[in-house]
């Protein structure tokens, strides 16, 4: 798998990795892998490092599978920013562009036994702020895990 | 990393043992594919065993969906047993807990569709 990494200090308590990758499982996979490492890092505890493992690897699914469609010719970049007090991620696609706001709910009744469509649904449950932002073309989605007291991994 | 899958008799319910990860382009296709074969063969009464199933995603969760509701389809049904804390707590968040029947004993999951 190519992937370009650059590590940068954005300031004297900031640090973040960037990545871009192809459109491929084997994506999806290392960034999971990556999440999980550098929230350990940042000594977010182990459930909380399910979590924020699961939600980027759903956020890098709909990235490679929804956005890219696995089009070989597009890639996913993504960042890993650790502060004081949050680790953030982005991953970004140049897909056609995703309305979060359009996307059926999938706890109502007539959803439950659908076979799909609960990755971002998951994803909220697991972060402490998602945001989107559309590229044209693409969807960048921002996943935060607030670090210490204030947030969920600090309980 | 990948998920493993052995299949066993007990009386006329068919277990599957699962094992690893059940997500996508792991688990997934190989849990279909397994369901569909049993479904083929006749196997009508389905207990997936899940004790040691460690990770799942929403992939690997549509999954689930998707045997249950395909075995349902063909009269037959599909239960989960054994479910590990991280299953059982995305099967909570996803209000799929109360959809499946989930059992904690084999023989009990067994004897469960003898009666139902």
């Amino acid at each position: 798998m190519r992937h370009s990494e650059d590590v940068q200090l954005a300031g004297p308590q900031v640090s973040r990795i960037t990545y871009t990758l192809e459109s491929s499982l084997e994506s999806v996979n290392r960034l999971e892998q990556t999440a999980e490492d550098l929230a350990k890092k940042a000594g977010i505890d182990e459930d909380e490092l399910f979590r924020v493992g699961m939600a980027v690897r759903e956020a890098a699914i709909n990235a490679v599978l929804h956005g890219n469609a696995y089009d070989p010719a597009k890639r996913v970049n993504a960042s890993f920013e650790t502060s004081d007090d949050a680790f953030t991620i982005r991953i970004a696609d140049q897909g056609p562009g995703l309305d979060p706001d359009t996307l059926p709910d999938p706890l109502a009744p007539e959803n439950l036994l659908r076979g799909s469509g609960r990755g971002i649904f998951l994803i909220r449950s697991f972060m402490d702020e998602v945001h989107f932002r559309q590229l044209h073309p693409g969807t960048e989605i921002t996943l935060i895990k607030r670090l210490g007291p204030a947030g969920t991994a600090g309980l | 990393m990948s998920m493993k899958l052995s299949t066993r008799q007990v009386d006329d319910v068919t277990i599957l043992d699962l094992s690893g990860r059940i997500t996508l382009g792991e688990g997934s296709v190989q849990l279909r594919e397994a369901i569909k074969d049993l479904l083929a063969h006749g196997s009508r009464k389905i207990l997936l065993n899940l004790g040691d199933v460690n990770y799942i995603d929403s992939s690997g969760i549509g999954e689930l969906v998707s045997a249950y509701t395909t075995v349902r389809n063909q009269g037959g049904d599909l239960k989960l047993l054994n479910l590990t804390k991280k299953v059982h707590d995305l099967l909570q968040i996803t209000k799929l807990y109360t959809v499946f029947d989930v059992k904690e004993d084999e023989a009990t999951a067994v004897s469960s569709f003898a009666t139902a």
